[in-house]
């Protein structure tokens, strides 16, 4: 594996040094934003800039999205292993960091195709953006530089500072490259955010000077958040996937049982990053309709409303796939039988929501609903407001997954403490309550004024959210001391693992599609307001073409994944010497 | 083995996404065609009829206009009606007030598009401003940008939906050339390189006395440079409504000469004005 410090040093020499170059083919420093013409998009053997720079954008964000994440909770997961005495985490932190280090590369490349792209596609705007974000490109080059050194430190180090005090520095050492990587997220987020709603510039674009202003844009935040937390889910889906391929190629009941749990966890992680993600996704879209309505409408109302029913299928395949893995999960422990005639109860509520979720009626507004939202449309809360229904849907079904969840933890512990049934009756209650304050939050939802609308949704959040917390305090406590049951890892169904390979599939569909939703809801502008997009390709495709698209580049990329497991992979394995040379 | 059954179910799992994005409705939504309008050959009919292209596509007013409760169902309510009980609401204070109905209605209907916050109709107004702001984006900047004589037109229009006489000009001969959109030739000309030139593409001088032109419809700039310094003049080319000199209607001259002109050519624009001494508007 010596070529691939060798690829990354060609990765950041071709960052660093085309970067700032190209900024400097930037001619005016300043003045308003410039009017491309259509001479201004050349076509390279007939192709235009899209397809090209939307592939490689999504490709460039899949593995970055991976390579970021993981190191997040392999940090976690090495620190519980410090914790907890317990030698089998720092193993699976290893070995996690090991796939995410083979994808390190592929990231770094497609980075670099990404921007070359766009410098040979977009000039005219790239050498706006460039002297929007002026020196900051150096800064990315530079947290660039800084990732790829601390990567390979807390890679290479991992066994030289194994226990004792150099276990932590070797934390450090992850704490450090998650700072970077996350910065380094932030500051590209930025260039996305600045063109949907532009800041730091004056209404014709003319920079005001400071760099950081452009990059505080109104959305800034919410897509650092949301970003962040879909980035934790997507990396603990993509190593599910990996380990429920080891599990399925092996035989050997050890294998089995530590793919089992790593699986497992990985499913934990993906998860423990998706229950907030729906509220990090609204405040997105409330931030989107209070920067512009017309943007928020265009989303939500227009042509681009029926892509959220395509999301609502995605999401609930992922939270029904999450789901039955649990279930299935149960059969490793004696104690997790008696959960069983449970699931379905749960599997209704889970089907229910799916199905209210994607009921387009409540995207696409009818007469009917339009009266009983009392006749106005107030246009923040419009988005918000016509979802009371989806609102209550997605709060029961994330419940519905938190009570699998804590079944699931439950089946392997007894607690001891007298007051154990007291704690079980206040957690019936909290769930109960919850239940009903999220569905009458609802229906109030539906009937009341306008203005009221978005406070009922408040309620919801806060409802699911105080289980969770509420939960998860009661049972730290429960379960002080509490006998565990062993439980049988490796003691799974082969059908149980297909559900960790939807969770990627999914994930990767849902990532190309919402990136592309927010690309789009620019419309025909590359700087919304302030510079048009006059290629040819400045009109939205029908939802069938985009579908398509995203496929080619899901498969694309999971072809590279398999090929990154592979390289992982045949890098613990060994040629046996050969037997028969030893006659010379 | 367990390699190909993996990647079978992955790939039926892709394939249904893939096919449920296929039977959805399929639209292909394009960017407003830049209209090749001739205003100055448009007659009344032909006014109205470009109205009411505006209003579904350049204008984008049908994203928020229609039977959903975004916003008054401009085509679907009965707009005469409407517009006289707006005139006529006590906490109605604009410009339309007291003057004749086909009358009242055009300054309503501009100001609603220019300056939509002036009077907001109830249970419309963005969230926490208890309707004192709109949401509405003013038509004549960015995204939509409508030139004067777009927005006469969609003026024109509602104005006949409503059922009163239609009171705005005709698109005028020398409103023409400005309001016509950047016509996609001279854009992709290379920058102008002297500032006749550029008051020439950008045809100042069909509203002002520039070039000898002696047009009025805008304010005299000679000795413009004497009034206003640098900053000043770019302020009143890129935001012109920013600052009305006495005696002039905001919303005449065009908005969106920032998003048209390069920025060489402003500064061409400015050296020359900046020097420009009174008297001497030819030079
Ligand atoms: C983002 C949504 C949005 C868009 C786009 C929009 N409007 Fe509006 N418009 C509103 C809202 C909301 C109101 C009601 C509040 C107010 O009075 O400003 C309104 C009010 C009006 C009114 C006054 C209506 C009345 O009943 O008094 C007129 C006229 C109007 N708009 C015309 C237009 C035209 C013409 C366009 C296209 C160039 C347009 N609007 C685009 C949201 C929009
Ligand atoms: C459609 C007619 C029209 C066109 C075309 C037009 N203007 Fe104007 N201009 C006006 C009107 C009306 C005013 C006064 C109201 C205002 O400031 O908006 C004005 C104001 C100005 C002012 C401020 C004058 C003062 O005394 O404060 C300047 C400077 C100016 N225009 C420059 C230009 C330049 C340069 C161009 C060409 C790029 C141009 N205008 C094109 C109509 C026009
Ligand atoms: C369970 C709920 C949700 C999940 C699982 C989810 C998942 C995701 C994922 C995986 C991404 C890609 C992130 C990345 O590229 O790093 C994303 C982006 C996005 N999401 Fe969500 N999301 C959810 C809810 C929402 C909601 C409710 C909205 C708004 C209505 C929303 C709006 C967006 C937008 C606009 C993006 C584009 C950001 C970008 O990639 O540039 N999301 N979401």
């Amino acid at each position: 594996m010596r070529w691939r410090p060798l690829l990354l040093a060609l990765g950041t020499v071709a960052l660093t040094v085309a970067l700032p170059d190209l900024g400097l083919g930037a001619e005016d420093t300043g003045g308003p934003a410039p009017t491309p013409t259509a001479a201004d998009y050349p076509r390279i053997a007939g192709v235009t800039g899209r397809p090209v720079v939307w592939a490689l954008a999504q490709m460039h964000l899949f593995l970055a999205a991976f390579v970021l994440a993981v190191p997040m909770f392999v940090v976690a997961i090495e620190l519980t292993g410090v914790l907890t005495g317990d030698d089998r985490y720092d193993r699976m932190a290893h070995e996690f960091m090991k796939i995410s280090m083979a994808a390190y590369a592929f990231t770094a490349l497609t980075g670099g195709a990404l921007a070359l792209a766009l410098f040979v596609f977009y000039p005219v705007l790239m050498g706006y953006l460039l002297r929007v974000f002026d020196g900051q490109v150096l800064i990315y080059a530079l947290l660039f530089i800084l990732e790829s050194f601390f990567l390979y430190l807390y890679y290479y180090t991992w066994n030289a500072l194994r226990y004792g005090d150099r276990k932590w520095i070797h934390l450090s050492i992850g704490v450090l490259l998650n700072a970077v990587g996350t910065t380094l997220m932030f500051v590209a987020n930025s260039w996305a955010t600045f063109m949907m709603a532009p800041s730091g510039v004056d209404e014709v674009g003319t920079p005001l000077g400071s760099v950081w202003a452009a990059m505080q844009g109104p959305l800034w935040n919410p897509l650092n958040l949301h970003r962040f937390l879909a980035n934790i889910a997507y990396g603990g889906a993509i190593v599910g996937a990996y380990a429920a391929y080891r599990f399925l190629a092996t035989d050997r009941p050890e294998e089995r049982a530590h793919y089992d749990w790593m699986g497992y966890t990985a499913n934990f992680i993906a998860i423990l990053g998706f229950l907030p993600l729906p509220f990090a996704g609204y405040w997105l879209m409330a931030e989107i309709y209070a920067y512009s309505q017309q943007m928020g409408i265009t989303a939500m109302g227009g042509v681009l409303a029926w892509l959220f029913i395509i999301q609502a299928v995605l999401i609930g395949s992922i939270l029904l796939a999450a789901n039955y893995y649990l279930w299935c999960g149960l059969m490793r422990t004696e104690g997790g039988r008696r959960f069983v005639p449970w699931v379905k109860y749960i599997a209704v509520v889970l089907v229910a929501g799916f199905l209210v979720w994607v009921t387009p009626r409540t995207l696409i507004l009818t007469p009917q609903e339009v009266l009983a939202m009392g006749g106005t449309g107030h246009p923040l809360l419009g988005p918000l407001g016509i979802m009371p229904a989806k609102n209550t849907a997605v709060n029961l079904m994330l419940l519905a997954t938190f009570l699998s969840f804590q079944l699931f933890r439950r089946a392997s512990r007894t607690p001891t403490v007298p007051w154990a049934w007291i704690g079980n009756c206040v957690i019936a209650a909290l769930y109960l309550v919850a239940a009903i304050n999220i569905v009458a939050a609802g229906i109030y939802g539906y009937i009341t004024p306008t203005v009221y609308k978005v406070g009922a949704s408040v309620p919801q959040v806060v409802s699911t959210l105080s289980v969770i917390v509420f939960v998860l305090l009661i049972e730290a406590f429960m379960y002080r001391g509490a006998v565990a049951r062993p439980i049988a890892w490796g003691r799974m169904s082969s059908r149980s693992q297909y559900a960790l390979f939807v969770l990627p599939v999914a994930f990767t569909w849902l990532m190309a599609l919402m990136g592309y939703i927010r690309s789009s809801i620019r419309t025909y502008w590359h700087v919304y307001t302030i510079m048009k997009d006059r290629s040819p390709d400045a009109y939205i495709p029908t939802i069938g073409e985009v579908g398509n698209y995203i496929t080619v580049i899901t498969l694309v990329f999971m072809a590279v994944i398999v090929f990154i497991f592979w390289l992982s992979q045949i890098g613990e394995t060994r040629q046996a010497a050969p037997a028969a040379e030893t006659g010379r | 083995m367990t390699f190909l059954r993996v990647t079978l179910f992955s790939l039926v799992v892709l394939l249904a996404y893939t096919l449920f994005a296929n039977i959805l409705p399929q639209v292909q939504s394009n960017p407003p065609a830049e209209e090749e309008i001739e205003p100055a050959s448009l007659d009344r009919a032909g006014q109205i009829a470009w109205g009411e292209r505006l209003f579904e596509g350049k204008g984008a007013c049908t994203l928020c206009h229609k039977n959903l409760g975004r916003a008054p169902d401009l085509l679907g309510m009965d707009l005469g009606e409407e517009l006289r009980s707006r005139i006529a609401d006590p906490a109605y204070r604009g410009a339309a007030e007291g003057l004749e109905e086909a009358e009242a209605f055009e300054v309503y209907l501009r100001e609603s598009m220019l300056d939509p916050s002036a009077y907001v109709v109830p249970g419309f107004g963005k969230k926490g401003t208890r309707d004192r702001e709109s949401p509405m984006p003013r038509a004549d900047a960015p995204p939509v940008s409508l030139t004067p004589a777009e927005i006469d037109a969609l003026i024109a229009f509602l104005q006949d939906r409503a059922g009163v006489e239609v009171t705005v000009p005709l698109p005028a001969a020398e409103t023409e050339v400005a309001a016509a959109e950047p016509v996609t030739g001279t854009a992709e000309e290379g920058p102008a390189t002297t500032a006749e030139e550029v008051i020439d593409r950008y045809a100042c001088a069909a509203c002002h006395d520039l070039l000898g032109s002696g047009a009025e419809v805008g304010p005299p700039l000679a000795g413009i440079g004497t009034r206003l310094d640098r900053e000043a003049l770019r302020r009143a080319i890129l935001d012109p409504d920013a600052e009305i000199p006495p005696g002039y209607e905001p919303g005449l001259m065009p908005t969106d000469f920032g998003e048209q002109m390069r920025a060489s050519e402003l500064e061409l624009l400015l050296d020359y004005l900046a020097g420009l001494e009174a008297g001497e508007a030819k030079p």
